[in-house]
C-alpha cells in the first residue's frame, strides 16, 4: 500500500461535529418553511388549488314568465345555446382567436374588445361570446372540441314573446347587460348575461331573473374535463301575472290596429290594468337576441317613435276630457253657479280675440250650440260654455282639481319611465317661463288646450276615479298586489251625480258626442276630446297637414256609477274627432268585457285558448317552450272584433 | 490485512433509513403515475433501486484504499467520459447529458457517475495534506481538480450537477482545516458569484436564456403564471393545499391532474407533501437527515481521513442535493433541476446515491482493520 494515506488517524472531530450542526439546522429550516407553506398559509393554497382544478360553467337561470290574469302565458322563454369562452389559459385563447372568430362569424376587433373589457374579471370565469348559436355553430364547436379546447357551448333559455308587438310596450324586452350594470350587479352578472331593458322586464328583472348556478367540471392541467363536482343549480326567476286580461288585450290592438295612439284599460276599483297598448309596436322577439348600435340609433330616431309607451309616455292636450275637470271645479266650487247658461254662436270674443267653438267648423249640422247649460255643455262639448266657466273659475282653482285628480302627477304605474304631463299654473308659469300668467290662457286650459298635457293614463285613473266618487287606486300592472294604493278626494254626491249623468248622456242621448257608440244593455259612459295640435286658425291659413292634424280622445267606462271598466284611447293625427276616432274603440273594449263578463269565464273570446295554468312557479323545461296563446284564440279574437265593428254602423 | 470483513459490519441502520426513504419514493411515484400515460413507472424505480444495491455492495467489497489509487485515471476517464458526452452525446429537454452504454443499450447520465469519481478524486488529495490547515496553493489546486469537470458540465448544460461539485470541494476543504480567513474570502465570493446570478447585466453574459429565465422566474413567479414561474407556483399550491394532515394517498388535485411539474422526479417532495401534509414532510426530511447524520457518525469513525474524507464528500453531495431540490419544492430556490436523492424517479441519479452509499459502507466495514 501506498505511502501517501499513511496511519495519519488525527480526523477533525471538531469540525465534523459543526458538518451534524448544519445538517440539523438545514433540515430544520426546511421543515420552517414547509410549516408556513402547509399550516399557516395552507387556506391560500387550498383555495388556489381547488381554482386550479375546478371550471365553473355558469348554469343560466331561466327568467320567470309572465301570464295574463286568466293564466294564459303572454311571456315564456325557448331553448338556446350560448357561446362560452374560457379564459383560464390565455395562452390557448390567443392561438385560437384568428380561428374562432372566423367559424363563429365575430369581428375579430370585437372579440378583442370583449377580452379586453373583461380581463378583470376572475380568469376561471368563461365569457359569453355568442348568444343564440346557429345550428352552423353548433356545428362548428362540435366539430373542433379536441383541437379548439377553449370553446363551450351551455344552453340557455331566451325569451319569447308574443309575436306582432302584442303587449310590447307593457311587457318591454330584454337585452344583453351593459358594462355599467355588470359593474353594479357585485359580481352577478358577467357579459353576455341578459336583463330586463324595458317594461316590465325592467321593472321586475330581480324577481323574473333568478339566481345562476354553477356546473364545477374539474380540469386537468392541459384543461381536459376529468370529472365534476355536485352541480349548484340555478333558482329559476320567479313567474308573474299580469292584471291584463289576454281577451281585452287582444281587442285593444287589433280595435286600435295600425293608428299610432294608445290604449289603457283599468279597473277603477282595485287599479288593476287591464289592457295596455301602444302603436307603432316593435316585435320584442327581434330584440332578443342583439341590436347594433346602428339599428338601435334608427329605432331612437324614428319619427313614429315605435319605442315610446304611448300610455304612459304620450304627454298630450287632454282636449275636451279637460272639460270634466272644469265641469267638476264649477260644481264644486259652484263658480259659476250651477244654473249658468250661456249663449254659443258658434264662437265667443274674450280680451279681444276670438275664440271659436268646434261646432264652428262641423261638417254637417248647425254652427252653432245655441242656448247651453252644463247637462248639455258636456254632451255636445260646447266649447264656448267652458270659455266662459273656465274664465269664471280662474286658473288657480282649475289648476287645484285638476292636480287633485292626478294631472301633472306620475300615477306611480309599475312600469319604468312614466311621465307626468303638466298642468299649467301662474306659478309654473313663473318658474318655467319666466312671464306672468295671462289671465286670457284659461280659457284655453279649461278646455283641455293650451299647455296642459296628459298621458292616456292619467286620463284613465282621473275619470275612472270621479265616476267612482272620488276615490282614486294606483294603476298597477300586477294581480292581486296587495295594499293598492288609493287616494281620495272628497266630491259631493250631486256633483258626481251630475258629471255622471252627463257623462252617460255623451253615449246615450240625443246630441251626445259619442251617440254613435251606444251598447244595448250595457251603461256605456264616457268623454270625448279631440285636441288640437295647432289652433283653428292657423289651420285655415296653412291648409290640412297630417302631422297636424288632430288628437282624437275618448274615456268611456260602465257603468255610470262606480264602473268597473274605464278606458282610455288616444288615437294621433287622425283627423277625426274624438267620438269617431276614439271611441269605437273604447266601445269594442268594453263589449268585450261585458260579453266575457256575461258568458262567465271563459267568455266569447277564450273558448278556444287552453285552461289557465297552474300559478305555481314551474321547474323549467325550456325544452318545451310551446306557443303561448294558441293561433286559433287570436283567430276567434279578431273574428269577434270584424263582427263589432260591422255592428257599428250607422 | 485481515480478509474482507463480514455482513455484519455492515451499516444496517443506514441501510433501514435508505430502505424506508425508497419505499417512500416508489409509494410515491406509483401515486404521480398510476393514472397516467406513466403508469408503471414505479416498478422501473423498483429495478432501478435492485440494481443500485447490488452496485453498492459490489463497491463495498473492494477496499476504498485500491480505488483512491486509481484517483488519477478515474478522474481522467471521467473527463474524457464528459468530453465524449459533448460530442456524440444524447440530447433531451435540450441539453446534452446522456451517452449511450455499448453493451446494454441503456442511457446513462455521465454528470452523474463524474460525481462519484469527484468524491474519490478529492478525497484522495485532501487525505494527501498532511498539514493542520489548509494553504491557499492546496485550495487552489482543489479548485482546478473540480474546476475541469465542472466548466464541462456546464457546458452541456447542465447547472445542477455542476453546483452540486461545489459543496464537495467546500466540505472537503473546510474538514481539510481550511482557514477561517479563507473561508470568509470564499463565502464572500460566493455570495457576490449569486448576486451576480441574479442580476440581469451580468447574468445575461453567463446564463444560458433558459437558465436566466428560472432565475427571473423564482424571483417573480406571479407575474408569468403559465410559463416558467408556473413549475414553481404550482409546486407550492401542492405543498400548501396539502394542509397538515395532507390530503391523503393518491387524493392530491396538483398531483393527479398534473398541475405539479415532473411530479415523479424533481418535484415528487411536492407530490408526497401534498398528498401527505406537513406530517409526512415530517417523517421524510426526519429520514434525510437521520441519513446524513448517519454518515457523519461513520465519517467520525473512519480509520483514517482518506475514509473520512469520501464519507464526508459522500454527505456533501447528498445534502446539498436534499437542500436545493426541497428548497425549490417550497419555492426558496429557483427551479436546478437536481433530484431528490432517493426518492425521484431516475436511473442514473439512483446509481450514484446507491455507488456512493456503497463507498461509505466500504470505508466502515474497514474502519477496524489493522
Amino acid at each position: 500500500m501506498s505511502h501517501w494515506f499513511g496511519n495519519d488517524n488525527r480526523l477533525p472531530q471538531a469540525r465534523l461535529a459543526i458538518a451534524s450542526y448544519i445538517i440539523v439546522g438545514m433540515i430544520g429550516v426546511l421543515l420552517l418553511g414547509f410549516w408556513k407553506l402547509q399550516v399557516i398559509d395552507s387556506d391560500k393554497y387550498a383555495a388556489l388549488a381547488e381554482r386550479n382544478r375546478v371550471r365553473e360553467i355558469p348554469v343560466i337561470a331561466p327568467r320567470g314568465r309572465m301570464l295574463d290574469r286568466d293564466g294564459r302565458v303572454l311571456v315564456d322563454n325557448r331553448p338556446s345555446f350560448s357561446v362560452l369562452l374560457l379564459r383560464d389559459d390565455m395562452t390557448q385563447v390567443e392561438k385560437h382567436l384568428a380561428a374562432i372568430s372566423e367559424g363563429l362569424g365575430i369581428p375579430l376587433a370585437d372579440l378583442k374588445d370583449q377580452l379586453n373589457s373583461t380581463k378583470n374579471l376572475a380568469k376561471f370565469q368563461p365569457i359569453i361570446i355568442k348568444s343564440d348559436a346557429s345550428p352552423a355553430d353548433i356545428a362548428f364547436i362540435e366539430s373542433h372540441k379536441s383541437d379548439i379546447p377553449v370553446l363551450e357551448m351551455i344552453p340557455v333559455s331566451r325569451r319569447r314573446y308574443l309575436p306582432g308587438g302584442f303587449l310590447s310596450h307593457a311587457v318591454g324586452y330584454v337585452g344583453e347587460v351593459s358594462e355599467q350594470q355588470i359593474e353594479a350587479s357585485n359580481g352577478k352578472l358577467r357579459p353576455g348575461d341578459f336583463a330586463g331593458k324595458f317594461g316590465l322586464e325592467l321593472q321586475y328583472n330581480d324577481s323574473l331573473q333568478g339566481t345562476d348556478g354553477k356546473r364545477r367540471v374539474i380540469v386537468n392541467s392541459v384543461g381536459k374535463e376529468v370529472g365534476h363536482l355536485p352541480t349548484q343549480e340555478a333558482i329559476p326567476g320567479k313567474q308573474i301575472q299580469l292584471s291584463i286580461d289576454y281577451d281585452l288585450q287582444q281587442v285593444a290592438e287589433q280595435s286600435l290596429g295600425e293608428r299610432p295612439g294608445a290604449v289603457v284599460a283599468l279597473d277603477p276599483r282595485n287599479g288593476e290594468v287591464l289592457a295596455m297598448a301602444s302603436h307603432p309596436a316593435l316585435d320584442p322577439n327581434d330584440f332578443a337576441v342583439r341590436v347594433s348600435a346602428d339599428e338601435w340609433k334608427k329605432l331612437n330616431e324614428d319619427p313614429q317613435k315605435p319605442l315610446l309607451n304611448r300610455a304612459i309616455q304620450a304627454q298630450l292636450a287632454p282636449g275636451s276630457v279637460f272639460k270634466i275637470v272644469t265641469a267638476t271645479a264649477m260644481l264644486e266650487d259652484h263658480v259659476p253657479a250651477e244654473s249658468f247658461t250661456t249663449f254659443c254662436p258658434g264662437y265667443a270674443k274674450f280680451f279681444g280675440r276670438q275664440y271659436h267653438c268646434w261646432v264652428f267648423y262641423a261638417k254637417t249640422g248647425p254652427k252653432s250650440h245655441g242656448a247651453t247649460h252644463l247637462h248639455e255643455a258636456i254632451l255636445k262639448s260646447c266649447d264656448v260654455f267652458f270659455y266662459n266657466v273656465g274664465l269664471r273659475l280662474g286658473i288657480e282653482r282649475l289648476a287645484y282639481y285638476a292636480s287633485h285628480f292626478g294631472i301633472g302627477h306620475k300615477t306611480g304605474i309599475d312600469l319604468p319611465s312614466e311621465e307626468a304631463g303638466l298642468m299649467p299654473s301662474p306659478q309654473w308659469v313663473a318658474r318655467v317661463l319666466h312671464r306672468k300668467w295671462y289671465q286670457g290662457e284659461v280659457i284655453s286650459v279649461a278646455t283641455g288646450q293650451g299647455a296642459v298635457t296628459t298621458t292616456p293614463l292619467q286620463l284613465a285613473r282621473m275619470i275612472g276615479g270621479i265616476a267612482s266618487g272620488g276615490l282614486f287606486m294606483q294603476p298597477h300592472m300586477l294581480k292581486d298586489t296587495p295594499n293598492v294604493k288609493e287616494e281620495r278626494f272628497s266630491i259631493s254626491e250631486h256633483t258626481i251625480e251630475e258629471i255622471t249623468d252627463a257623462m252617460y248622456g255623451v253615449v246615450n242621448e240625443p246630441g251626445g258626442t259619442g251617440g254613435q257608440l251606444r251598447l244595448t244593455g250595457i251603461e256605456f259612459s264616457g268623454k270625448s276630446g279631440t285636441a288640437q295640435v295647432i289652433g283653428y286658425d292657423t289651420r285655415a291659413r296653412i291648409g290640412k297637414q297630417k302631422k297636424f292634424e288632430d288628437n282624437a280622445w275618448f274615456v268611456g267606462y260602465a257603468p255610470r256609477r262606480n264602473p268597473e271598466i274605464v278606458v282610455s284611447v288616444l288615437v294621433q293625427e287622425s283627423g277625426k274627432h274624438g267620438g269617431e276616432a276614439a271611441g269605437p274603440v273604447v266601445r269594442d273594449i268594453i263589449k268585450a268585457y261585458y260579453d266575457k263578463k256575461n258568458k262567465k269565464t271563459p267568455g266569447q273570446y277564450t273558448a278556444q285558448t287552453r285552461p289557465p295554468e297552474s300559478l305555481e312557479p314551474q321547474p323549467q323545461k325550456p325544452a318545451q317552450a310551446g306557443v303561448p296563446v294558441p293561433r286559433v284564440a287570436l283567430k276567434a279574437a279578431s273574428a269577434a272584433v270584424a263582427r263589432t265593428v260591422s255592428g257599428r254602423e250607422r | 490485512m485481515k480478509d474482507a470483513p463480514g455482513t455484519r459490519d455492515y451499516d444496517w441502520w443506514l441501510l433501514a433509513i435508505l430502505a424506508t426513504i425508497c419505499a417512500l419514493g416508489v409509494i410515491e411515484i406509483y401515486s404521480a403515475t398510476h393514472g397516467s400515460s406513466l403508469a408503471g413507472m414505479h416498478w422501473k424505480q423498483v429495478r432501478w433501486l435492485a440494481v443500485g444495491l447490488v452496485l453498492m455492495f459490489a463497491l463495498s467489497r473492494v477496499d476504498y484504499h485500491l480505488i483512491l489509487e486509481q484517483a488519477l485515471i478515474l478522474y481522467l476517464l471521467s473527463l474524457a467520459a464528459l468530453l465524449a458526452v459533448l460530442l456524440i452525446g444524447h440530447t433531451h429537454f435540450g441539453a446534452k447529458r446522456w451517452i449511450q452504454l455499448p453493451a446494454i443499450g441503456e442511457l446513462i447520465q455521465v454528470s452523474e457517475l463524474v460525481k462519484l469519481v469527484i468524491i474519490i478524486v478529492l478525497a484522495r488529495f485532501f487525505a494527501e495534506v498532511r498539514t493542520d490547515e489548509l494553504d491557499l496553493r492546496d485550495l487552489i489546486k482543489a479548485g482546478l481538480i473540480v474546476g475541469v469537470p465542472l466548466v464541462l458540465i456546464l457546458k452541456q448544460p447542465d447547472l445542477g450537477t455542476a453546483l452540486v461539485l461545489m459543496p464537495m470541494v467546500a466540505v472537503g476543504a473546510f474538514l481539510a482545516g481550511l482557514k477561517w480567513q479563507h473561508a470568509a474570502v470564499f463565502s464572500l465570493a460566493g455570495i457576490f458569484l449569486v448576486g451576480a446570478v441574479f442580476y440581469p447585466p451580468v447574468s445575461r453574459r453567463i446564463l444560458k436564456p433558459y437558465q436566466r429565465e428560472r432565475i427571473t422566474s423564482f424571483l417573480h413567479p406571479e407575474e408569468d403564471a403559465k410559463g416558467s414561474g408556473y413549475q414553481l407556483l404550482q409546486s407550492k399550491i401542492a405543498v400548501g393545499s396539502g394542509g397538515f394532515w395532507g390530503k391523503g394517498f393518491g387524493n392530491g388535485t396538483q398531483n393527479q391532474l398534473g398541475y405539479i411539474p415532473v411530479r415523479y422526479s424533481d418535484f415528487i417532495m411536492s407530490a408526497w407533501a401534498e398528498e401527505q401534509g406537513f406530517k409526512g414532510v415530517l417523517l421524510a426530511l426526519g429520514l434525510y437527515m437521520a441519513l446524513l447524520l448517519r454518515l457523519v457518525q461513520n465519517a467520525q469513525r473512519a480509520k483514517d481521513r482518506a475514509g473520512m474524507f469520501l464519507v464526508m464528500g459522500v454527505a456533501a453531495a447528498l445534502g446539498f442535493h436534499v437542500l436545493v431540490n426541497v428548497a425549490m419544492v417550497i419555492g426558496a430556490m429557483p427551479v436546478t433541476g437536481i433530484p431528490l436523492p432517493l426518492m425521484s424517479y431516475g436511473g442514473s441519479a439512483t446509481l450514484f446515491v446507491f455507488l456512493a452509499i456503497g463507498l461509505v459502507m466500504n470505508v466502515r466495514l474497514r474502519r477496524f482493520v489493522n
